[in-house]
Order: structure tokens, then sequence, then C-alpha cells
């Protein structure tokens, strides 16, 4: 173990916590300690100061109560999140925070939910809940496997890329194939499962970026990771 | 069709459907389809109405002591005890009681109804007592998001007619309270002291502290041993001689004589009532103990992260030998996110000897980010139970399995001992 500590922030970590986004957390916490770092986690939620020295900022999904609890003060630190992101922060965005890290969402009553813009989505929701185990394929990623559980179809704008293409289930929308979407090192997404535990290339990624913003490199070290191996072979032949 | 022939052909049904070892619903859907008001007419004869007991966990180990309670005072109590909790499951236990001419000789109806098949149930059949135990992230799948659930459990509150029993512990289910005017409304609840030994889905899933409350409860659990349970009563503590493996089923006793004494009133018989408690055992596969070549061996079925939780902070890991099996059929649930909302570090020290399922090796990863110790890995449950049995000789035996690997684990075990199959 070396001195090396790399912060990762729990953004809302009370109430946009749902359908086990704490395991991206976990995985990356331990993730970082078997390559050798010093993880720390700190939580952010509304209300609270804004730590200075941020690594990986991990968002999730949460109920209407919870997003309702939370808006007004992700729109107050909306600028401080999209400066990080073009400094190169490494962030993952899972569902809820996903849309409000969006322009807006638009609710099926019309009402429009502002979000902070740091990345070029759009989301509307609909009736359909699009819901099941799901399958992209990324240039970068490979196989992305995971569970989809949402109301909201997000579309994307020309400064964004699609995190993945859909082999099997829905995605961002019913009207095209993109889950996801990608700006810098920030990764949206809708998959749950969760996801980095379940996409070890995905969990790299985000703590290669944060370790070489931080300290210039990164010297990857194979972790065992055979469980997931066999996890994901599964996971995609079984039923939607 | 007249209602007699209705009930004989139901009933012709479920013999036959019996007869091929076929399920306990399709008889139910039979008459349904024949007779869409057979549970109605039914139910509305019985001289103390329906009581519904619902919510996330718990419902049929508490659906079982609060039978058995009634049954202490004298009551005839029908329940749909097959553990079907939907409409069609109560319609297919009503033809095996009633008599050919489609009477129920009952005088209340205790029924455990999954959350989605009690709002559309209380429409029909607005129940006389409802018991809302707690609700907890669980098939989210199914259901959307807790707070759409707890709506349906307050539908459940709002259509009863008399008496709502609500936990006073679990914010979302106290909160229904404020809209029930015309309503009598009781609580059971908690002494400060046990409040953190069960977490409410907020406390499970973040650290927000528990919030005390002061409204007044009609039955509180205030201590609570492996064999004794204390409950304040009007004031009174009474201690009782408990059968209940798992302390989320000692916190539903005390929903269970809040409820009986709401039916019951005045006229209870107290150390009749204490009696029946002191023998409750679970219900199968709620930390059921069976006997398997002289070893002892625990099912928990687990369903859900606070269930799964509980279940894990209940039993004591340090001398059992602990297998572990996830299958993600469409009655356990398909997202395995599930897994990652549970802590369990508590297997750290004695690691977990087998692990099985369709998605075991989702279960394998979740213990590997936790550093728990795996010995064996095997999907195929038959082989992994027999392997589990032979390679761990001497220790008692713990399983923690989901709904549908139960029932296979189950199939198995009655080969080598005296398990109730379930069809």
């Amino acid at each position: 173990m070396n001195d090396k500590i790399i912060t990762i922030l729990n953004l809302y970590s009370n109430d946009m916590n749902i359908y086990g986004d704490r395991g991206n957390v976990l995985c990356l916490q331990r993730r970082l300690e078997w390559y050798g770092y010093q993880p720390q986690v700190i939580e952010y939620n509304q209300g609270d100061i804004f730590p200075e020295n941020v690594d990986i900022i991990i968002g999730g999904g949460g109920q209407d109560s919870g997003q309702e609890k939370i808006k007004v003060d992700l729109i107050k630190i909306g600028p401080k999140l999209k400066k990080l992101a073009d400094d190169g922060v490494s962030m993952l965005m899972i569902c809820g925070l996903y849309q409000l890290f969006g322009k807006f969402f638009k609710t099926s009553d019309g009402e429009i939910i502002e979000g902070i813009g740091l990345l070029d989505i759009e989301t509307y929701g609909k009736s359909e809940r699009l819901i099941g185990n799901i399958v992209t394929q990324s240039e970068s990623f490979g196989d992305i496997v995971g569970y989809e559980n949402h109301s909201g179809q997000t579309f994307l704008g020309h400064n964004v890329q699609a995190f993945g293409r859909v082999r099997i289930g829905a995605g961002n929308n019913t009207s095209d194939v993109s889950e996801g979407a990608r700006y810098k090192n920030v990764i949206g997404s809708y998959l749950h499962g969760s996801l980095l535990p379940k996409n070890p290339a995905v969990a790299d990624f985000l703590i290669e970026q944060a370790a070489i913003r931080k300290y210039g490199d990164f010297n990857v070290k194979g972790l065992d990771d055979s469980y997931v191996g066999q996890a994901r072979k599964i996971a995609i032949k079984r039923p939607r | 069709m007249p209602k007699p022939l209705v009930t004989i052909l139901g009933k012709t049904v479920k013999k036959v459907a019996g007869l091929r070892g076929g399920g306990s619903a399709l008889p139910g859907l039979v008459v349904e389809h024949i007779y869409p008001d057979f549970i109605q007419h039914t139910l509305s004869t019985l001289p103390l109405g329906v009581v519904v007991i619902s919510g996330t966990n718990g419902k049929t180990t508490t659906t079982k002591m609060v039978v058995e309670l009634l049954e202490s005072q004298g009551l005839k109590v029908f329940t749909n005890k097959t553990g079907s909790n939907f409409t069609r499951g109560v319609a297919a236990a009503l033809l095996g009681d009633v008599d050919m001419k489609g009477n129920l000789h009952a005088d209340i109806a205790v029924l455990e109804l999954d959350e989605a098949h009690a709002v559309h149930f209380v429409d029909k059949i607005p129940p006389r007592y409802s018991l809302i135990l707690n609700v907890m992230r669980d098939q989210l799948d199914r259901f959307g998001e807790i707070d759409n659930t707890t709506n349906m459990l307050r539908h459940v509150a709002d259509a009863t007619i008399d008496t709502v029993i609500l936990n006073r512990e679990d914010k979302r289910i106290a909160s229904i309270a404020k809209s029930l005017i015309d309503k009598k409304v009781r609580f059971f609840g908690l002494d400060d002291s046990l409040l953190t030994l069960f977490p409410s889905d907020d406390n499970l899933h973040n650290h927000l502290s528990t919030i005390k409350t002061h409204k007044k409860a009609d039955v509180v659990l205030s201590k609570f041993s492996d064999d004794s349970a204390t409950f304040l009563i009007d004031d009174n503590e009474i201690t009782i001689k408990i059968n209940l493996n798992g302390i989320y089923n000692v916190y539903n006793a005390a929903a269970a004589l809040s409820l009986v004494r709401a039916i019951i009133g005045k006229k209870i018989d107290q150390s009749k009532l204490i009696d029946a408690l002191s023998k409750v055992t679970p219900a199968f596969g709620r930390g059921e103990t069976l006997n398997v070549n002289g070893r002892q061996l625990e099912l928990v079925l687990v369903k859900n992260p606070s269930g799964f939780q509980l279940g894990l902070k209940s039993f004591d890991p340090s001398d059992y030998a602990t297998m572990i099996t996830i299958n993600d059929n469409y009655a356990d649930g398909r997202d395995m996110s599930w897994l990652w909302d549970v802590d369990f570090t508590s297997l750290n020290e004695k690691g977990v000897d087998q692990i099985s399922g369709i998605r075991a090796y989702d279960m394998a990863l979740r213990l590997q980010y936790d550093e728990v110790q795996i010995k064996n890995i095997d999907i195929n449950i038959k082989t992994a139970l027999k392997k589990f049995i032979s390679s761990t000789r001497h220790q008692p035996m713990r399983i923690y399995c989901t709904y549908t690997a139960m029932i296979i684990i189950r199939k198995n075990l009655a080969k080598i001992t005296d398990v109730e199959v379930i069809k």
C-alpha cells in the first residue's frame, strides 16, 4: 500500500441510492485498495460544504421524493461540477442523477425540471416503464451488462457520445439504440446491476483517469476477475 | 351459474389439479372466471369480517401468528395458508374450506396479501381490520419505487372499515395515519433501546439518524433474548417464552398482538393469548429448523436487502456451515442490484461453504467485494446441496435462499428428511 490517496465523492448518498448504487462506490473503494491506493469516501448531501479535492464523483438514482429534495442544491453546485468535469474529473451518474446532469427532465404532465446541463441530453417522462436485463456494446469497454428500470426517455445532443449501443434491452429511449452518455471522463447511464462491479473495465477507466490526473500515471496490476467473467456470461443469457 | 354448482365445479378442478400435482392457483382461476363475485359473496357472510395483512417483510409468519392467536380465543379462522398471497390463491383456499353449498363455516378471514394484489382486493372486499407491517425495497422491478408501494398500502388502510394497525417505527407506514381521519388507528412499536436493531429502509440505505416518535403504541416490544420477549401492553410488562427464530419475527409478534387485541376487544383471554404466542413457530423458510441425518439445518428465505440484512443479523454464523442460493426467476426478482445493498461482512470470519443458484456468480462477486472467502460454487442446486451436506460434516447448517431456490432445496431435502414441500 502506498500513500496515494484517491478521494471518491458519493453525491447525495442519503436520497439518491436506489437499486444497489452503493455497489459502485464499494467497487471503486476495493479496487483502489487492491491496486495499492488509499481510497477515501466522502458523502455529500444537500446543504453540506462541497469538498475541495475530489478525484471521482459517483451518483445514483432516486425516487421522485428524493429528487425533489436534492434538485435545488444540485442546481447550486452545478457550476462546480461542470468545472470539475472540464478539468477531467472521473464521474459516474446512474439513472436519476444521469437525467439531472442533463439539460432538463420534462414530466408526462408537461412540468419541466431543470438539470445542470453538464451533459448535452434531454429527458422526457413517459408512461411506459423500460424494465429488464440489458446488454450494450461499447468500443472502449466491450459488452456492458446490467439491469434497467426507468420511465424517463433520454435523447442525446451533439456534445455527447453514447456510452453504449443497445444489443438487448431498451437503453436511453425506444427510438434509437443509444444507452447512456459520455462527455470527457463523465459517464451517465441507466444501468444498475450494480454497474461497476459487473463491468470492471468501466471501473478501471474511472480509476485510471483519476490516478493519471492526480499522480501522472497508473500502473495496472491484474486483479482476479474470474467471478465477474462468469457472472457476465450468465447475465447475458438471462431473459429480459 | 348458481353458487353451489360453481363450488362443486371449483372443488372438482381443485381435486384434479391436486392429483396431477398442479399449482394452488388454478382452481381459483377457474372460479374467478365463471363466478367473479365468488370471493366477495363468500367472505361477506363472515360475522367478524375480513382482516388483511400486508407489507414487504414478515407477512407469512405474522399471518400464521394472528391465526393461532385468534384460534386461542375460540374463533374459527379462515386463512390463505398456502402462501399463495394473490386473489386467485384466496379463491383456491376458499374452495378447499367451503361446503358443497358454498358456505364458509368460519368467524373471520385473515388474509396475507401482497401489496400489489391487496390494492385491487380491498376495492372489492373492504377489510374490517388491516395490519401494515413495513415497506422496504423489494422487487422494485415489479412495483416501481418504494413511495409507490407506500401508496398502495395507504390505499389498503383507506379502504379499511374499522381499525388499521400500523408500524410506528417505519416512518412511511406511520405517516399513513395522518390521512385516516374517520378510522381507528393503533400502532405497534419498539422500545428506544431496540430501534437500531430494526432498521427501516432509510436507516438501511443511508446514515440518517433514527427519528423518535412520541405516538403512543398499543403494544411495544421492550426487550428480547433467544427464547423470550417482553412486551409492554396497557403499561403492563409481560414476558413471554417464544419459539420464533429471527428478530423480525419477534417484532411482528407485537403487530399480531395489537391486531388481535383490536379484534377481540375487552373479552380477550390474556392467559390463553400468551400461551398461544409462546407456541407459535415461524412459517416455512422463515428461520425454520429441519433435521438432516441428526444435524440441524436452518432455511432462511431472502427476498430483499432488508430481509437478507436482518437474517444475517439474526443468525450468528460462528458455529454454522453456510450456503447461499440465489435464483433470478420472476418470483425472485430479475434484478441482481439488491445484493449490493446487503452488508455481508458478518460472514468475513467464517466464510461461505457453498454458493449456488442461477446467479451464483453474482453472489460470489458480491462476496468478493466484501472479502468473504468462498469454498465452493456450483450453479446446480441439487448437486450443490449434496456437496454442502457431505462436506460440512459435524456442524449445523444454514441456507439463505431466494424463493424459487427454496422450492428446489425443499424438494431435494424431502428425499432425506421430513420437510413440507411447496407445490
